[in-house]
């Protein structure tokens, strides 16, 4: 990654224009050209330093449902529970935290009904109790990490 | 306001993400069948509503070297949560900051927010001057270190079409 790569980078967390030329136009105003970009962002994604370059959607807009939900897991079972949570293919994202609440996973579904589903089934599997932290108000921000 | 059929339709052109290509929207277009300007204004209007969040690149906070991450969360008193929680997400190494509902008397904190740094050291340094900065400095607290990730996907819009 080089100096154009983080310019880039930390010009497009912000916003992409929606215009007929986008590229030509966001890479006019960082100085480069229209080529330049795409192969940049091209090659930025199939690195894996770009995870996505599109739209990111706010899944409850998009008439789902979505909980983060948490579990005090014992040690000696947690790999094998963390299987059981992840075969649901409603859990989205799993992560290990420190805490005597150690495992937290986000559950998205079309439903609150079918996410209630989920954790029920879940805690029947695991004899674990769930803690289900719905989201109550989202504070929107640009993602802009320094490059 | 729900999603329409051809909302439907514009999402899941998008699934794979914005063409590489000079004229992007045009590509689209072809695919759906739609004329070129249609394209750019629904996809305008999908912003407005909010059900795109944001249109652009998303990075791999590994790659770029924030290493570290902690979940913080606050017991924010009720009348001052929202507000604490927008200071929270003006700070430029806040990646995600929510309220959401507590599980008293074991869960009590109601303020989440995702904060990324290099290193652990630099991640609580951060923590402290975001907590200040959103007038949290008097109310409980937990940080918590994400060790592991076991599973992440992104929201896997076709899955959702097929139930709609």
């Amino acid at each position: 990654m080089d100096d154009i790569d983080r310019k880039i980078i930390n010009a497009l967390q912000g916003g992409f224009p929606i215009s007929e030329q986008p590229y030509a136009e966001a890479a006019a105003k960082l100085g480069l050209d229209e080529a330049t970009l795409i192969s940049r962002v091209r090659a930025l994604l199939a690195e894996g330093t770009l995870s996505r370059f599109g739209p990111l959607y706010d899944a409850e807009r998009l008439g789902g449902a979505v909980t983060l939900a948490a579990m005090a897991v014992p040690d000696a079972h947690f790999d094998a529970i963390c299987e059981l949570v992840n075969d649901h293919p409603e859990v989205a994202h799993n992560y290990a935290r420190e805490h005597a609440l150690n495992m937290w996973f986000v559950v998205a579904a079309e439903s609150r009904e079918r996410i209630d589903a989920v954790l029920d089934a879940i805690e029947a599997e695991t004899g674990c109790d769930v803690f289900d932290m719905p989201k109550e108000e989202t504070f929107f921000l640009a993602l802009r990490l320094q490059a | 306001m729900a999603l329409s059929r051809n909302d439907r339709r514009l999402l899941a052109a998008l699934e794979d993400g914005l063409p590489l290509t000079g004229e992007p929207f045009a590509v689209l277009a072809g695919r759906l069948g739609w004329a070129e300007a249609r394209v750019r204004e629904d996809i305008d209007d999908l912003q407005a509503r909010g059900v795109i969040q944001r249109f652009g690149i998303v990075v791999n906070h590994r790659r770029l070297g924030y290493d570290a991450n902690a979940m913080v969360v606050w017991e924010a008193p009720q009348e001052s949560a929202s507000e604490s929680g927008h200071k929270l997400a003006a700070l430029p190494y806040v990646t995600l900051a929510y309220r959401r509902a507590p599980r008293p008397p074991l869960w009590p904190y109601t303020l989440y927010a995702m904060i990324h740094g290099r290193d652990r050291g630099q991640v609580e340094a951060l923590i402290e001057v975001a907590t200040t900065a959103a007038g949290l400095a008097d109310v409980r607290r937990e940080i918590l270190f994400s060790k592991r990730c076991f599973k992440q996907r992104g929201a896997r819009y076709r899955r959702e079409l097929a139930d709609g």
